[in-house]
């Protein structure tokens, strides 16, 4: 369908857009890439009133390293700061990215195709927040900060407390999202994105972020966040401790796959009965695991050289 | 609202409302009804142009969001009215058939051979994997690409 009729406006500054959001809180939308937004307008599921563009604010956009310090907990190793406009192809063809943030470097060529990814931004997805998709599992496995800002005040969000429902997240409606922090990978570290869709593309029946950090052969550090399974992201922290201080085996990813799948209970529709569901969860956490393994035991060396 | 747009190298200006998207500004404003609008929610991939030399979807872009840029339709690929060596292969291979995805193909197709012109099979249809047809069962679509990716390697 044709768009319904709305007001547009396209603020320059971060200051201007929060100027607006809070003029019209509610009844604004903040229009980023729009490739969730300009769909949910046309199928009339969106009817705001206002259309705030953010795409002109040029300080929203870029991926810069900020310094870890002992007191910001996950932070503690550093992490890449990446603002809230930079479209989801510049991420994936960022070394920084690449390098710093393997686990989102894993996920970012499974969102949609090409030239969603194109217009498609960092921060809209996690703002738009579908549970189904593939950035609010990878911010949730790597507890990922989100910055927002309004005209009164700025608040650092974790990522548990970021995803609130389905499409629901812990943004007030005068607030922008300005910056999304992913903690940066230590060494030994690997990372997988596994997912089972219908089609290369689409949205995933089931997908899993994971990521091990490996010392001297032992697994030190494990995230696991399924997507797809609930109205939020899913952490598997059950699995995660069972991980933690062991050698990998697949042994080990089996009966991580079972701590996993125990505490989920996934939605059924017509892609999938929730039995199913659990089924592919189970099956991505031991491909997941495997390949994260496979991936730290590559990386690893090329760390400690980069560090020592 | 006024916006100038370049599309196929010219520069166009207009009046637009700004629920106005880009696929129905080239078509209704500047009749250029090379770009097919099909599903009009991003999913089908008929709507494909080059915004900046990129594929985007033009039913997900606002008209007033390419206010300042270049837009490539497949208009722009056949100025003279001659087919560009990607469409010849396509044609060459019985890419189409009821041609209402073709525009869409060809330009995700032209967006992807110039970054990666020496793909093979398995990248063309991973690349073109966000498009939709519903006649030729893909492989005469492929087979075209392919076609165009080779010739231009031995030119």
């Amino acid at each position: 369908m044709k768009l319904p009729s709305v007001e547009y406006e396209a603020p320059a500054t971060v200051a201007e857009a929060v100027g607006l959001l809070a003029e019209h809180q509610d009844e604004a939308s903040v229009l980023a890439g729009g490739q969730s937004l300009i769909p949910l307008l046309a199928l009339r599921l969106a009817r705001p009133a206002v259309l705030v563009d953010i795409n002109g604010v040029a300080e929203l956009s870029g991926i810069s390293q900020a310094n870890g310090s002992q007191a910001n907990g996950s932070q503690a190793n550093g992490s890449l700061a990446i603002g809230a406009t930079t479209r989801e192809y510049m991420a994936e063809e960022s070394a920084q990215v690449a390098q710093a943030v393997p686990l989102l470097a894993a996920a970012l060529p499974l969102i949609g195709h090409e030239a969603i990814r194109n217009r498609g931004t960092i921060g809209g997805s996690l703002a738009h927040a579908d549970p189904a998709a593939e950035l609010p599992a990878v911010a949730r496995a790597l507890d990922a900060e989100f910055v927002v800002r309004s005209a009164a005040e700025t608040r650092v969000i974790a990522a548990a407390d970021w995803f609130e429902g389905y499409l629901a997240t812990a943004r007030r409606p005068d607030e922008l999202l300005t910056e999304v922090r992913f903690p940066m990978a230590p060494p030994g570290t690997g990372a997988a994105f596994e997912e089972v869709a219908r089609r290369h593309g689409d949205f995933a029946i089931v997908g899993l972020a994971a990521q091990l950090t490996l010392n001297d052969g032992v697994i030190s550090d494990a995230r696991l966040a399924f997507s797809g399974v609930a109205d939020v992201p899913v952490r598997a922290r059950d699995a995660e401790d069972l991980l933690k201080g062991q050698r990998p085996s697949s042994e080990l990813f089996a009966e991580a796959a079972r701590a996993a799948t125990a505490a989920i209970d996934p939605p059924a529709d017509l892609h999938g009965s929730s039995e199913y569901r659990k089924k592919v969860a189970a099956a991505l956490v031991r491909r997941g695991l495997k390949a994260a393994t496979g991936n730290a035991q590559g990386t690893g060396n090329a760390h400690e050289r980069q560090h020592s | 609202m006024d916006i100038s747009v370049t599309v196929n190298g010219e520069t166009r200006t207009r009046s637009v409302e700004a629920r106005r998207t880009l696929a129905d500004f080239l078509r209704d404003d500047l009749d250029l009804t090379g770009t097919h609008v099909g599903c009009e929610h991003g999913v089908c991939g008929a709507c494909t142009v080059l915004v900046d030399g990129r594929a985007v979807r033009s039913c997900l872009m606002l008209a007033v969001q390419a206010a300042g840029r270049e837009v490539t339709t497949v208009e722009g690929l056949a100025p003279d009215g001659a087919l560009g060596p990607l469409q010849q292969a396509m044609a060459d291979s019985h890419s189409f058939q009821c041609g209402f995805c073709t525009p869409g193909f060809v330009m995700q197709a032209t967006a992807f051979l110039t970054d990666h012109p020496d793909a093979g099979e398995r990248e063309i249809r991973e690349a073109l994997s966000g498009n939709i047809c519903r006649c030729t069962g893909y492989q005469s679509i492929i087979d075209g690409v392919l076609l165009a990716a080779q010739r231009s390697r031995q030119a």
